[in-house]
């Protein structure tokens, strides 16, 4: 693994936002390279560029200046179309709010990057049960993001964005509208895809708590990365959830 | 055909899922297309109705008027040459005519006992009945001697009877018309109105000779006009064009001379009523289109609300892979589903109440087939132009604006 190139690779970024008279300069100049099968928090205050970075790893967004290479393509300089296929190829979101269209099934939710891709209707099924089932919530196929708890909600975005395959899982503050609890069974399931299945992960949090179950903390200030630093020690999600008091409440969110 | 497929059923879902508001853009489209229908299709049945009752009164019906000539710059208007000599010439030389009949009118007071009708009194002979499709339902027709003779005898209308004699029998009853009685011997079988308005059953016959002799007093053989008949519905055309040639022989008028004569056939009022028709149509289906292109801004409306809505939705579809051309095909085909949606309706609807009027009216109204495929055409381009501009508006979003809107 050590040998392959890495997932991705930032050269000289630099994003700036020019707004009427004022240039927000968000990212200046950030060199960065992942590894495959990492598992990666970006941690950072509001204003720091870790939003900024998110969505150029995500292909959402393109740099100013600077060279972003994705699993070995140079997606920077790319057509809206072709960073569409890529989004739909290589990524995988989770967004803070869920980002779950209302009023369709969880099933439906997942099979959803699969019609973008021209998948059969069978196979999508078939996958997206798979998905689902890996998230544990394989009994909950045809209820609606507003039937479902934010814990179930967050799993079954996860579900939509693995159910492509993807290398690369990118997650925008996952655990911004959970409670504790679930903020830790969506970090362990998090940790379980990253070790089992190798999957690389980015996480975007301003939470330090949160950014210590990863292998790796690199934390943004005003554009630029202040530190990136190898966690040794990274909290490990299914003993902080096992530590946790019982709560009451959850027992009826789910 | 497959990804087709996939789009239709998205937008139906999508369409399901905001119920009062497709329903409402749908019936803007649907009343467009209701009312283009509709009104085609009442053109068409007026149109044929119009060409019914004509051919009704007789398509080979050929009638010959007088015409004032102009004769150094002056016009003269009362030079009427037209005789039955000129009718009976035009029977034994023109090979197209089958009947010709000598025809004079007047309005005037007919008078029985207490009761009196204001009328049309006609000389005629027994020809003009096959010609313009008269017959005597009661009683009889004239006899020869009663021709000859100019005999004080009338056939009446069944409206004529109606205000003389109420309930009662006229026949072998007396009217008076001026100074003179006449004995009724006849009634006309009820022919109801011409398509020009005209009640057919409100009239009195007579034979020619006695209307010259006593109702208007005129020179022997004198007509007003001459109304013949061609032998077949196709040579209308021949024998107008024989009596043309006879006519002007007999009355001395050059070939390149202005005629003392003008003759006018049932092709020509046929054409003239389908023009009015037509020209009624094409206005009122104008009207009806005015209201498909509002329908139309409807369907443009909704889209551009259901993009605005659903801009959080767009992001995702963006962020998980839907390129610009997949997001704007899913709000086009939208679009076109909620107009088609609107005309399969307008169009069931439409067919419905044609069906109610043809009952109502008594017509045989169809569902006119162009008509039918221009209001699914027309719906499916309203749903493309009209879809277009939202359509487009949601593929260009930024995705990152898009998944950031609440």
């Amino acid at each position: 693994m050590k040998d392959a190139p890495p997932i991705i690779e930032f050269v000289e970024i630099h994003k700036d936002y020019v707004t009427e008279a004022v240039v927000v300069r968000a990212l200046r100049g950030v060199n960065l390279t992942i590894q495959r099968g990492e598992f990666v928090a970006i941690i950072g205050q509001s204003g720091s560029g870790k939003s900024t970075m998110m969505n150029i790893i995500g292909c959402l967004d393109r740099p100013t200046r600077g060279k972003y290479i994705l699993d070995g393509i140079d997606v920077g300089s790319r057509s809206n179309d072709a960073r569409a296929i890529v989004r739909n190829h290589l990524i995988g979101f989770v967004f803070q709010g869920f980002n779950l269209l209302p009023r369709t099934t969880a099933l439906e939710n997942v099979e959803l990057p699969l019609v973008y891709r021209g998948v059969s209707a069978a196979e999508r099924r078939k996958r997206a049960l798979a998905s689902l089932n890996a998230v544990g919530l394989g009994a909950r196929l045809h209820h609606t993001p507003n039937q479902l708890s934010g814990g179930q909600q967050q799993r079954v975005a996860i579900a939509r964005a693995l159910v492509t395959q993807p290398p690369l899982l990118l997650a925008d503050e996952p655990t911004g509208n959970l409670d504790t609890r679930t903020s830790y069974e969506v970090l362990d399931l998090l940790q379980r895809l990253n070790r089992e299945q190798g999957i690389t992960i980015v996480l975007v949090t301003h939470e330090r708590d949160i950014a210590d179950c990863a292998g790796r903390v690199i934390e943004m200030r005003d554009g630029s990365v202040r530190r990136d630093i190898i966690n040794e020690r990274p909290t490990d999600a299914a003993r902080a959830l096992a530590e946790l008091p019982v709560q009451d409440e959850h027992g009826a969110a789910s | 055909m497959t990804a087709i497929l996939a789009a239709i059923r998205l937008a139906l879902r999508a369409i399901v899922r905001s119920k009062l508001r497709s329903t409402l853009t749908v019936l803007g489209i649907l009343i467009g297309v209701a009312a283009v229908v509709i009104v085609v299709a009442l053109g068409t049945g007026v149109q044929a109705q119009v060409v019914g009752q004509i051919s009704n009164l007789g398509a080979n019906v050929i009638f010959i008027f007088p015409q004032s000539t102009q004769t150094s710059g002056v016009r003269s208007n009362d030079v009427n040459r037209l005789t039955e000599a000129d009718g009976r010439a035009l029977l034994m030389e023109a090979t197209s005519i089958a009947n010709v009949a000598p025809f004079s009118s007047t309005g005037a007071q007919v008078i029985a006992g207490d009761r009196n009708a204001v009328t049309q009194v006609m000389g005629v002979s027994r020809s003009y009945f096959p010609v313009r499709g008269f017959s005597v339902g009661k009683g009889q027709m004239f006899t020869e001697s009663e021709e000859l003779l100019k005999a004080k005898v009338v056939i009446i209308g069944e409206t004529v009877r109606e205000k003389l004699f109420g309930a009662g029998d006229p026949i072998g009853q007396y009217v008076r018309i001026g100074r003179y009685p006449y004995r009724v011997v006849g009634l006309l079988t009820s022919k109801g109105q011409s398509p020009f308005g005209e009640d057919q059953d409100d009239r009195v016959l007579m034979p020619i000779g006695s209307f010259r002799a006593r109702v208007v007093p005129s020179p022997p053989g004198r007509v007003q006009q001459l109304i013949a008949s061609a032998t077949d519905e196709r040579t209308v055309d021949r024998a107008v064009t024989q009596i043309n040639a006879i006519l002007r022989q007999r009355h001395g008028i050059a070939p390149d001379g202005e005629p003392d004569f003008a003759i006018r056939t049932q092709a020509e009022f046929r054409k003239s009523s389908e023009e009015i028709v037509g020209t009624l149509t094409v206005l009122l289906s104008s009207i009806a289109a005015v209201s498909l292109l509002v329908g139309g801004i409807g369907v443009m409306n909704i889209m551009l609300v259901s993009v605005t809505e659903r801009t959080r939705e767009i992001g995702i579809r963006m962020a998980i892979g839907a390129s610009a051309a997949d997001i704007m095909t899913q709000f086009l085909v939208e679009a076109i589903v909620l107009s088609v949606i609107g005309g399969v309706f307008g169009l069931g609807i439409g067919a419905g109440v044609i069906k109610l009027l043809g009952g109502a009216l008594g017509w045989s109204l169809q569902l006119p087939m162009p008509a039918v495929i221009a209001a699914m055409a027309t719906s499916t381009v309203i749903g493309v132009v009209f879809g277009f501009f939202p359509a487009r508006r949601a593929a260009l979003m930024d995705p990152i604006v898009a998944l950031r809107q609440e």
